[in-house]
Protein backbone atom coordinates (compact mmCIF):
# COMPACT_ATOMS: atom_id res chain seq x y z
CA UNK A 1 0.00 0.00 0.00
CA UNK A 2 1.38 3.36 -0.98
CA UNK A 3 1.41 5.77 1.90
CA UNK A 4 1.18 9.47 1.46
CA UNK A 5 3.06 11.41 4.07
CA UNK A 6 1.47 14.78 3.57
CA UNK A 7 -1.98 16.16 3.02
CA UNK A 8 -3.79 13.55 5.08
CA UNK A 9 -6.06 14.54 7.91
CA UNK A 10 -5.25 11.35 9.70
CA UNK A 11 -2.73 8.56 9.24
CA UNK A 12 -2.74 5.41 11.31
CA UNK A 13 0.51 3.50 11.00
CA UNK A 14 0.88 -0.03 12.28
CA UNK A 15 -1.44 0.82 15.10
CA UNK A 16 -1.69 -1.92 17.73
CA UNK A 17 -3.28 -1.97 21.14
CA UNK A 18 -3.08 -4.63 23.81
CA UNK A 19 -4.88 -4.25 27.11
CA UNK A 20 -3.63 -5.98 30.22
CA UNK A 21 -6.34 -7.02 32.61
CA UNK A 22 -5.52 -5.68 36.04
CA UNK A 23 -6.76 -8.65 38.07
CA UNK A 24 -5.55 -11.59 36.05
CA UNK A 25 -2.66 -10.00 34.20
CA UNK A 26 -4.05 -11.54 31.03
CA UNK A 27 -3.31 -9.78 27.77
CA UNK A 28 -6.11 -8.80 25.43
CA UNK A 29 -5.02 -7.92 21.92
CA UNK A 30 -7.58 -5.50 20.52
CA UNK A 31 -5.96 -3.89 17.49
CA UNK A 32 -3.42 -5.55 15.24
CA UNK A 33 -1.29 -3.17 13.16
CA UNK A 34 -3.94 -1.01 11.58
CA UNK A 35 -2.92 1.14 8.63
CA UNK A 36 -5.38 3.75 7.49
CA UNK A 37 -5.33 7.10 5.70
CA UNK A 38 -8.15 9.57 6.07
CA UNK A 39 -8.45 12.49 3.71
CA UNK A 40 -9.43 15.97 4.82
CA UNK A 41 -13.14 16.63 4.42
CA UNK A 42 -14.03 12.96 4.07
CA UNK A 43 -16.76 11.12 5.92
CA UNK A 44 -15.44 7.68 6.83
CA UNK A 45 -17.34 4.94 8.61
CA UNK A 46 -15.69 2.16 10.58
CA UNK A 47 -17.68 -1.06 10.75
CA UNK A 48 -16.91 -4.46 12.17
CA UNK A 49 -18.23 -7.29 14.33
CA UNK A 50 -19.33 -6.11 17.77
CA UNK A 51 -16.55 -6.06 20.29
CA UNK A 52 -13.92 -5.97 17.55
CA UNK A 53 -12.18 -2.84 18.78
CA UNK A 54 -13.79 -0.08 16.70
CA UNK A 55 -14.31 2.06 19.76
CA UNK A 56 -10.75 1.50 20.93
CA UNK A 57 -9.52 2.60 17.52
CA UNK A 58 -11.49 5.82 17.78
CA UNK A 59 -10.28 6.41 21.33
CA UNK A 60 -6.70 6.08 20.14
CA UNK A 61 -7.34 8.74 17.50
CA UNK A 62 -8.98 10.90 20.15
CA UNK A 63 -5.96 10.45 22.38
CA UNK A 64 -7.95 8.91 25.23
CA UNK A 65 -5.86 5.73 24.90
CA UNK A 66 -2.22 5.31 23.94
CA UNK A 67 -1.17 2.69 21.38
CA UNK A 68 0.96 -0.29 22.33
CA UNK A 69 2.73 -0.03 18.96
CA UNK A 70 2.50 2.19 15.90
CA UNK A 71 1.27 5.74 15.83
CA UNK A 72 -1.59 8.07 15.05
CA UNK A 73 -0.61 11.08 12.97
CA UNK A 74 -3.07 13.94 12.98
CA UNK A 75 -2.16 16.35 10.17
CA UNK A 76 1.30 14.86 10.29
CA UNK A 77 1.81 15.27 14.05
CA UNK A 78 1.78 12.30 16.44
CA UNK A 79 -1.16 12.24 18.83
CA UNK A 80 -0.07 12.19 22.46
CA UNK A 81 -3.34 12.99 24.21
CA UNK A 82 -6.78 14.45 23.74
CA UNK A 83 -7.18 17.91 22.25
CA UNK A 84 -9.97 20.20 21.09
CA UNK A 85 -8.80 19.95 17.46
CA UNK A 86 -10.07 16.35 17.54
CA UNK A 87 -13.65 16.56 18.73
CA UNK A 88 -15.34 13.46 20.10
CA UNK A 89 -19.01 12.58 20.29
CA UNK A 90 -19.91 9.70 22.58
CA UNK A 91 -22.72 7.20 22.42
CA UNK A 92 -23.65 8.17 25.99
CA UNK A 93 -23.92 11.90 25.07
CA UNK A 94 -21.80 12.75 28.15
CA UNK A 95 -23.55 16.07 28.73
CA UNK A 96 -22.84 17.83 32.01
CA UNK A 97 -26.17 17.42 33.82
CA UNK A 98 -25.62 20.50 36.02
CA UNK A 99 -25.12 22.79 33.03
CA UNK A 100 -27.90 24.15 30.89
CA UNK A 101 -27.96 23.38 27.18
CA UNK A 102 -26.25 26.69 26.42
CA UNK A 103 -23.64 26.18 29.15
CA UNK A 104 -22.92 22.68 27.88
CA UNK A 105 -22.26 24.01 24.41
CA UNK A 106 -20.04 26.79 25.70
CA UNK A 107 -18.02 24.50 28.02
CA UNK A 108 -14.99 24.27 25.76
CA UNK A 109 -15.09 28.03 25.18
CA UNK A 110 -15.49 28.85 28.88
CA UNK A 111 -12.47 26.79 29.89
CA UNK A 112 -10.26 28.31 27.23
CA UNK A 113 -11.12 31.69 28.75
CA UNK A 114 -13.28 33.15 26.02
CA UNK A 115 -15.21 36.17 27.35
CA UNK A 116 -18.73 35.28 28.42
CA UNK A 117 -20.59 37.36 25.86
CA UNK A 118 -18.59 35.98 22.96
CA UNK A 119 -18.84 32.39 24.24
CA UNK A 120 -22.58 32.81 24.57
CA UNK A 121 -22.93 34.15 21.05
CA UNK A 122 -20.87 31.35 19.62
CA UNK A 123 -22.76 28.70 21.60
CA UNK A 124 -26.04 30.17 20.39
CA UNK A 125 -24.89 30.02 16.81
CA UNK A 126 -23.95 26.33 17.14
CA UNK A 127 -27.25 25.59 18.82
CA UNK A 128 -28.85 27.12 15.77
CA UNK A 129 -26.68 24.86 13.59
CA UNK A 130 -28.10 21.78 15.30
CA UNK A 131 -31.63 23.21 15.29
CA UNK A 132 -32.02 23.73 19.02
CA UNK A 133 -32.57 27.47 19.22
CA UNK A 134 -35.02 28.19 22.04
CA UNK A 135 -33.78 25.35 24.25
CA UNK A 136 -30.81 27.26 25.73
CA UNK A 137 -31.96 27.25 29.33
CA UNK A 138 -33.11 23.65 29.62
CA UNK A 139 -31.14 21.08 31.56
CA UNK A 140 -30.08 17.82 29.86
CA UNK A 141 -32.59 15.73 31.84
CA UNK A 142 -35.36 17.70 30.13
CA UNK A 143 -34.24 16.65 26.63
CA UNK A 144 -34.98 13.61 24.50
CA UNK A 145 -32.13 11.35 23.39
CA UNK A 146 -31.92 12.90 19.94
CA UNK A 147 -31.85 16.41 21.38
CA UNK A 148 -29.16 15.43 23.86
CA UNK A 149 -26.98 14.14 21.05
CA UNK A 150 -27.53 17.35 19.08
CA UNK A 151 -26.37 19.32 22.10
CA UNK A 152 -23.32 17.08 22.41
CA UNK A 153 -22.54 17.62 18.72
CA UNK A 154 -22.96 21.39 19.10
CA UNK A 155 -20.68 21.33 22.15
CA UNK A 156 -18.01 19.54 20.14
CA UNK A 157 -18.44 21.79 17.10
CA UNK A 158 -18.24 24.93 19.24
CA UNK A 159 -14.50 24.48 19.83
CA UNK A 160 -14.16 24.18 16.04
CA UNK A 161 -12.38 20.84 15.76
CA UNK A 162 -10.71 19.93 12.50
CA UNK A 163 -11.93 16.36 12.77
CA UNK A 164 -15.07 14.93 14.31
CA UNK A 165 -14.78 11.48 15.92
CA UNK A 166 -18.14 9.88 16.51
CA UNK A 167 -18.50 6.69 18.53
CA UNK A 168 -21.82 5.05 17.70
CA UNK A 169 -23.49 8.36 18.48
CA UNK A 170 -26.96 7.32 17.36
CA UNK A 171 -26.94 3.76 18.73
CA UNK A 172 -29.23 4.44 21.67
CA UNK A 173 -31.83 6.39 19.68
CA UNK A 174 -35.06 4.93 18.35
CA UNK A 175 -35.10 4.05 14.64
CA UNK A 176 -37.03 7.12 13.52
CA UNK A 177 -34.91 9.63 15.43
CA UNK A 178 -31.86 7.77 14.28
CA UNK A 179 -32.68 8.19 10.58
CA UNK A 180 -33.35 11.86 11.20
CA UNK A 181 -30.01 12.28 12.93
CA UNK A 182 -28.21 10.56 10.05
CA UNK A 183 -29.75 12.98 7.57
CA UNK A 184 -28.85 15.83 9.89
CA UNK A 185 -25.23 14.66 10.08
CA UNK A 186 -24.86 14.43 6.30
CA UNK A 187 -26.25 17.90 5.93
CA UNK A 188 -24.02 19.24 8.69
CA UNK A 189 -20.96 17.59 7.20
CA UNK A 190 -21.72 19.03 3.76
CA UNK A 191 -22.21 22.46 5.25
CA UNK A 192 -19.11 22.53 7.47
CA UNK A 193 -16.73 20.37 5.47
CA UNK A 194 -15.29 18.92 8.68
CA UNK A 195 -13.55 15.56 8.42
CA UNK A 196 -15.70 12.92 10.12
CA UNK A 197 -14.77 9.45 11.37
CA UNK A 198 -17.87 7.57 12.37
CA UNK A 199 -17.92 4.25 14.21
CA UNK A 200 -21.06 2.16 13.87
CA UNK A 201 -22.18 -1.43 14.09
CA UNK A 202 -25.04 -0.70 11.71
CA UNK A 203 -24.27 -1.49 8.08
CA UNK A 204 -27.30 0.48 6.99
CA UNK A 205 -26.00 3.55 8.82
CA UNK A 206 -22.51 3.12 7.34
CA UNK A 207 -23.85 2.89 3.78
CA UNK A 208 -26.11 5.88 4.31
CA UNK A 209 -23.29 8.05 5.66
CA UNK A 210 -19.92 6.85 4.52
CA UNK A 211 -17.85 7.92 1.56
CA UNK A 212 -15.40 5.28 2.62
CA UNK A 213 -16.54 2.36 4.71
CA UNK A 214 -13.67 0.59 6.44
CA UNK A 215 -14.42 -3.01 7.38
CA UNK A 216 -12.55 -4.38 10.36
CA UNK A 217 -11.98 -7.99 11.30
CA UNK A 218 -12.90 -9.73 14.50
CA UNK A 219 -10.69 -8.96 17.48
CA UNK A 220 -7.81 -8.30 17.22
CA UNK A 221 -9.04 -5.89 14.57
CA UNK A 222 -7.26 -5.53 11.24
CA UNK A 223 -8.48 -3.66 8.19
CA UNK A 224 -10.14 -6.28 6.01
CA UNK A 225 -11.50 -4.15 3.22
CA UNK A 226 -12.40 -0.59 2.35
CA UNK A 227 -15.67 -0.09 0.48
CA UNK A 228 -16.09 3.12 -1.46
CA UNK A 229 -19.56 4.53 -1.73
CA UNK A 230 -19.83 7.16 -4.45
CA UNK A 231 -23.61 7.53 -4.28
CA UNK A 232 -24.93 11.10 -4.19
CA UNK A 233 -26.30 12.51 -0.95
CA UNK A 234 -28.99 12.32 0.28
CA UNK A 235 -29.00 8.59 -0.34
CA UNK A 236 -32.12 6.54 -0.82
CA UNK A 237 -32.09 3.43 1.30
CA UNK A 238 -34.14 1.53 -1.25
CA UNK A 239 -32.00 2.32 -4.31
CA UNK A 240 -30.42 -0.74 -5.95
CA UNK A 241 -26.92 0.66 -5.49
CA UNK A 242 -27.54 1.14 -1.76
CA UNK A 243 -28.91 -2.36 -1.36
CA UNK A 244 -26.10 -3.91 -3.38
CA UNK A 245 -23.38 -2.24 -1.32
CA UNK A 246 -25.13 -3.14 1.91
CA UNK A 247 -25.24 -6.76 0.75
CA UNK A 248 -21.51 -6.76 -0.01
CA UNK A 249 -20.66 -5.37 3.41
CA UNK A 250 -23.01 -7.77 5.16
CA UNK A 251 -21.35 -10.60 3.29
CA UNK A 252 -17.93 -9.61 4.60
CA UNK A 253 -19.33 -9.19 8.14
CA UNK A 254 -20.99 -12.59 8.07
CA UNK A 255 -17.74 -14.11 6.87
CA UNK A 256 -15.84 -12.38 9.64
CA UNK A 257 -18.19 -13.57 12.31
CA UNK A 258 -18.36 -17.16 11.16
CA UNK A 259 -14.61 -17.72 10.56
CA UNK A 260 -13.36 -19.82 13.40
CA UNK B 1 -54.39 10.42 51.49
CA UNK B 2 -51.66 12.81 52.57
CA UNK B 3 -53.74 14.70 55.09
CA UNK B 4 -54.26 11.48 57.08
CA UNK B 5 -50.55 11.54 57.92
CA UNK B 6 -51.38 13.93 60.74
CA UNK B 7 -53.67 11.40 62.47
CA UNK B 8 -51.19 8.95 64.11
CA UNK B 9 -49.15 11.70 65.83
CA UNK B 10 -52.36 13.34 67.04
CA UNK B 11 -53.60 10.03 68.45
CA UNK B 12 -50.24 9.51 70.16
CA UNK B 13 -50.36 13.00 71.65
CA UNK B 14 -53.91 12.50 72.90
CA UNK B 15 -52.97 9.17 74.43
CA UNK B 16 -49.96 10.76 76.10
CA UNK B 17 -52.10 13.63 77.44
CA UNK B 18 -54.58 11.13 78.81
CA UNK B 19 -52.10 8.75 80.45
CA UNK B 20 -49.89 11.52 81.88
CA UNK B 21 -52.98 13.40 83.07
CA UNK B 22 -54.12 10.27 84.98
CA UNK B 23 -50.66 10.14 86.53
CA UNK B 24 -49.90 6.71 84.99
CA UNK B 25 -46.55 7.85 83.53
CA UNK B 26 -44.90 8.81 86.78
CA UNK B 27 -43.38 12.25 86.70
CA UNK B 28 -43.72 12.64 82.95
CA UNK B 29 -45.53 15.91 82.16
CA UNK B 30 -48.45 16.12 79.76
CA UNK B 31 -47.94 17.65 76.29
CA UNK B 32 -49.87 20.72 77.38
CA UNK B 33 -47.54 21.19 80.34
CA UNK B 34 -44.55 20.79 78.05
CA UNK B 35 -45.81 23.46 75.67
CA UNK B 36 -46.42 25.77 78.61
CA UNK B 37 -42.85 24.93 79.62
CA UNK B 38 -41.56 26.30 76.33
CA UNK B 39 -43.24 29.60 77.14
CA UNK B 40 -41.67 29.63 80.59
CA UNK B 41 -38.24 28.87 79.09
CA UNK B 42 -38.59 31.92 76.84
CA UNK B 43 -40.15 34.27 79.40
CA UNK B 44 -38.41 33.35 82.63
CA UNK B 45 -35.50 31.19 81.57
CA UNK B 46 -33.86 28.21 83.24
CA UNK B 47 -32.26 28.85 85.63
CA UNK B 48 -34.24 32.10 85.84
CA UNK B 49 -32.48 34.77 83.82
CA UNK B 50 -30.97 32.22 81.44
CA UNK B 51 -33.50 32.48 78.63
CA UNK B 52 -34.15 29.92 75.91
CA UNK B 53 -32.84 32.33 73.27
CA UNK B 54 -29.47 32.39 75.01
CA UNK B 55 -29.32 28.59 75.25
CA UNK B 56 -30.28 28.26 71.61
CA UNK B 57 -27.72 30.80 70.43
CA UNK B 58 -24.94 29.16 72.43
CA UNK B 59 -25.74 25.72 71.01
CA UNK B 60 -26.01 27.03 67.45
CA UNK B 61 -22.68 28.87 67.77
CA UNK B 62 -20.99 25.65 68.91
CA UNK B 63 -22.56 23.44 66.29
CA UNK B 64 -21.95 25.83 63.39
CA UNK B 65 -18.34 26.59 64.28
CA UNK B 66 -17.50 22.89 64.58
CA UNK B 67 -19.46 22.08 61.44
CA UNK B 68 -17.86 24.90 59.45
CA UNK B 69 -14.35 23.68 60.24
CA UNK B 70 -15.35 20.11 59.37
CA UNK B 71 -16.84 21.25 56.06
CA UNK B 72 -13.87 23.40 55.08
CA UNK B 73 -11.42 20.55 55.68
CA UNK B 74 -13.51 17.52 54.66
CA UNK B 75 -14.71 18.73 51.24
CA UNK B 76 -11.32 19.64 49.70
CA UNK B 77 -9.69 16.59 51.29
CA UNK B 78 -12.50 14.36 50.02
CA UNK B 79 -12.19 15.75 46.51
CA UNK B 80 -8.45 15.19 46.58
CA UNK B 81 -8.91 11.62 47.84
CA UNK B 82 -11.59 10.86 45.27
CA UNK B 83 -9.60 12.27 42.37
CA UNK B 84 -6.15 11.12 43.32
CA UNK B 85 -5.75 7.48 44.43
CA UNK B 86 -2.44 8.18 46.19
CA UNK B 87 -4.13 10.66 48.53
CA UNK B 88 -6.64 7.97 49.41
CA UNK B 89 -3.88 5.47 50.10
CA UNK B 90 -2.20 7.91 52.48
CA UNK B 91 -5.26 9.23 54.29
CA UNK B 92 -7.53 6.15 54.39
CA UNK B 93 -5.73 4.25 57.18
CA UNK B 94 -5.73 7.38 59.34
CA UNK B 95 -9.42 7.94 58.72
CA UNK B 96 -10.30 4.34 59.44
CA UNK B 97 -8.28 4.42 62.67
CA UNK B 98 -9.99 7.54 64.04
CA UNK B 99 -13.51 7.12 62.69
CA UNK B 100 -14.64 4.28 65.02
CA UNK B 101 -13.88 6.39 68.13
CA UNK B 102 -17.17 8.07 69.12
CA UNK B 103 -16.74 11.87 69.17
CA UNK B 104 -17.81 12.00 72.83
CA UNK B 105 -14.94 9.70 73.78
CA UNK B 106 -12.71 12.63 72.84
CA UNK B 107 -14.38 14.87 75.41
CA UNK B 108 -11.86 14.36 78.24
CA UNK B 109 -8.96 14.89 75.88
CA UNK B 110 -10.67 17.95 74.38
CA UNK B 111 -11.00 19.40 77.88
CA UNK B 112 -7.27 18.92 78.44
CA UNK B 113 -6.40 20.48 75.09
CA UNK B 114 -8.88 23.33 74.88
CA UNK B 115 -10.32 23.70 78.38
CA UNK B 116 -14.04 24.03 79.01
CA UNK B 117 -15.45 26.37 76.38
CA UNK B 118 -16.45 26.90 72.78
CA UNK B 119 -13.31 25.30 71.34
CA UNK B 120 -13.87 22.02 73.16
CA UNK B 121 -17.48 21.76 72.08
CA UNK B 122 -16.66 22.78 68.52
CA UNK B 123 -13.92 20.17 68.40
CA UNK B 124 -16.31 17.39 69.42
CA UNK B 125 -18.87 18.63 66.89
CA UNK B 126 -16.13 18.72 64.29
CA UNK B 127 -15.37 15.05 64.88
CA UNK B 128 -19.04 14.18 64.52
CA UNK B 129 -19.52 16.08 61.26
CA UNK B 130 -16.16 15.47 59.62
CA UNK B 131 -16.35 11.82 58.61
CA UNK B 132 -19.79 11.76 56.99
CA UNK B 133 -18.85 14.80 54.90
CA UNK B 134 -15.47 13.35 53.97
CA UNK B 135 -16.73 9.89 53.02
CA UNK B 136 -19.66 11.21 51.02
CA UNK B 137 -17.43 13.64 49.16
CA UNK B 138 -14.99 10.85 48.26
CA UNK B 139 -17.78 8.61 47.02
CA UNK B 140 -19.33 11.55 45.17
CA UNK B 141 -16.15 12.22 43.24
CA UNK B 142 -15.71 8.54 42.48
CA UNK B 143 -19.26 8.27 41.19
CA UNK B 144 -18.88 11.03 38.61
CA UNK B 145 -19.48 9.47 35.18
CA UNK B 146 -16.02 8.87 33.62
CA UNK B 147 -17.50 9.83 30.25
CA UNK B 148 -17.91 13.37 31.54
CA UNK B 149 -14.23 13.52 32.39
CA UNK B 150 -13.33 12.19 28.95
CA UNK B 151 -15.67 14.63 27.24
CA UNK B 152 -14.05 17.48 29.16
CA UNK B 153 -10.58 16.28 28.17
CA UNK B 154 -11.49 16.15 24.49
CA UNK B 155 -12.83 19.68 24.81
CA UNK B 156 -9.44 20.86 26.00
CA UNK B 157 -9.76 20.61 29.80
CA UNK B 158 -6.65 20.00 31.88
CA UNK B 159 -6.48 18.42 35.33
CA UNK B 160 -7.36 21.49 37.37
CA UNK B 161 -10.22 22.43 35.11
CA UNK B 162 -11.58 18.88 35.33
CA UNK B 163 -11.38 19.07 39.11
CA UNK B 164 -13.16 22.40 39.35
CA UNK B 165 -15.62 22.14 36.48
CA UNK B 166 -16.46 18.45 36.39
CA UNK B 167 -15.59 16.60 39.60
CA UNK B 168 -16.73 19.27 42.06
CA UNK B 169 -20.13 20.02 40.50
CA UNK B 170 -20.60 16.32 39.74
CA UNK B 171 -20.12 15.37 43.39
CA UNK B 172 -22.32 18.15 44.78
CA UNK B 173 -25.37 15.92 45.38
CA UNK B 174 -23.24 13.55 47.40
CA UNK B 175 -21.52 16.38 49.29
CA UNK B 176 -24.90 17.74 50.33
CA UNK B 177 -25.97 14.30 51.56
CA UNK B 178 -22.76 14.25 53.61
CA UNK B 179 -23.64 17.69 54.99
CA UNK B 180 -27.07 16.55 56.05
CA UNK B 181 -25.79 13.41 57.76
CA UNK B 182 -22.88 15.33 59.26
CA UNK B 183 -25.13 18.06 60.60
CA UNK B 184 -27.48 15.50 62.14
CA UNK B 185 -24.61 13.79 63.93
CA UNK B 186 -23.10 17.15 64.90
CA UNK B 187 -26.33 18.25 66.54
CA UNK B 188 -26.71 14.98 68.46
CA UNK B 189 -23.10 15.07 69.53
CA UNK B 190 -23.30 18.66 70.70
CA UNK B 191 -26.35 18.15 72.90
CA UNK B 192 -24.68 15.11 74.47
CA UNK B 193 -21.48 17.10 74.98
CA UNK B 194 -23.40 19.87 76.70
CA UNK B 195 -24.83 17.34 79.14
CA UNK B 196 -21.29 16.91 80.44
CA UNK B 197 -20.93 20.58 81.16
CA UNK B 198 -20.51 24.06 79.75
CA UNK B 199 -18.61 27.03 81.06
CA UNK B 200 -20.94 29.95 80.51
CA UNK B 201 -24.15 28.32 81.72
CA UNK B 202 -25.75 28.36 78.26
CA UNK B 203 -26.62 25.49 75.92
CA UNK B 204 -29.75 23.44 75.19
CA UNK B 205 -28.20 20.21 76.48
CA UNK B 206 -27.08 21.98 79.61
CA UNK B 207 -30.54 23.48 79.97
CA UNK B 208 -32.31 20.12 80.06
CA UNK B 209 -29.77 18.82 82.58
CA UNK B 210 -30.60 21.81 84.76
CA UNK B 211 -34.30 20.98 84.41
CA UNK B 212 -33.56 17.47 85.63
CA UNK B 213 -31.53 18.73 88.57
CA UNK B 214 -34.41 21.02 89.58
CA UNK B 215 -36.94 18.23 89.03
CA UNK B 216 -38.76 20.44 86.49
CA UNK B 217 -39.84 17.65 84.16
CA UNK B 218 -42.17 19.93 82.19
CA UNK B 219 -39.20 22.12 81.29
CA UNK B 220 -37.09 19.03 80.57
CA UNK B 221 -39.57 17.76 77.98
CA UNK B 222 -40.08 21.31 76.66
CA UNK B 223 -36.31 21.50 76.08
CA UNK B 224 -36.32 18.15 74.28
CA UNK B 225 -39.05 19.41 71.97
CA UNK B 226 -37.02 22.52 71.19
CA UNK B 227 -33.92 20.43 70.46
CA UNK B 228 -35.93 18.25 68.08
CA UNK B 229 -37.54 21.16 66.29
CA UNK B 230 -34.22 22.99 65.85
CA UNK B 231 -32.57 19.84 64.47
CA UNK B 232 -35.45 19.46 62.04
CA UNK B 233 -35.24 23.11 60.95
CA UNK B 234 -31.51 22.91 60.28
CA UNK B 235 -32.03 19.86 58.07
CA UNK B 236 -34.90 21.63 56.34
CA UNK B 237 -32.63 24.60 55.62
CA UNK B 238 -30.00 22.34 54.06
CA UNK B 239 -32.66 20.64 51.96
CA UNK B 240 -33.90 24.04 50.84
CA UNK B 241 -30.36 24.97 49.80
CA UNK B 242 -30.08 21.63 48.02
CA UNK B 243 -33.19 22.32 45.98
CA UNK B 244 -31.84 25.70 44.93
CA UNK B 245 -28.36 24.45 44.18
CA UNK B 246 -29.33 21.23 42.43
CA UNK B 247 -32.15 22.47 40.25
CA UNK B 248 -30.63 20.46 37.43
CA UNK B 249 -31.54 17.11 38.98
Amino acid sequence: MAMKTTGQALSLRGLSKTFIEKKTGKELEVLDSIDLEIEPGSLTCLVGPSGCGKTTLLRLIGGLEMPTAGEVLFEGTPVTGPGPERGMVFQEYALFPWRTVLKNVSFGLDIEGMPGVEARRRAESYLETVGLTGHEDLYPRELSGGMKQRVAIARTLAVEPRILLMDEPFASLDAQTRNGMQEFLVELWQRTGTTVVFVTHSVDEAVFLGGDIVGLSRRPARVVDTFTNSMEYPRGRTEPEFIALRARILEYLTREMSDA
Amino acid sequence: MNKWKIVPPLVALALWELLAGLGWLGKTPTPVQAVRGIYELIATGLPPGYHLQGHLLASLARVFSGFAVAFVIAVPLGILMGAWPLASVIVDPLVEAIRPIPPLAWAPLALIWFGLGLASAAFIVFLGAFFPILLNTVSGVKSVDPHLVEAARTLGARKRTILGRVLVPGSMPSIIIGMRIGMGIAWMTLIAAELIGVKNGYGLGYMIMTARDLARYDLLVAGMVVIGVVGFLIDWLIRLGEKRLLRWR
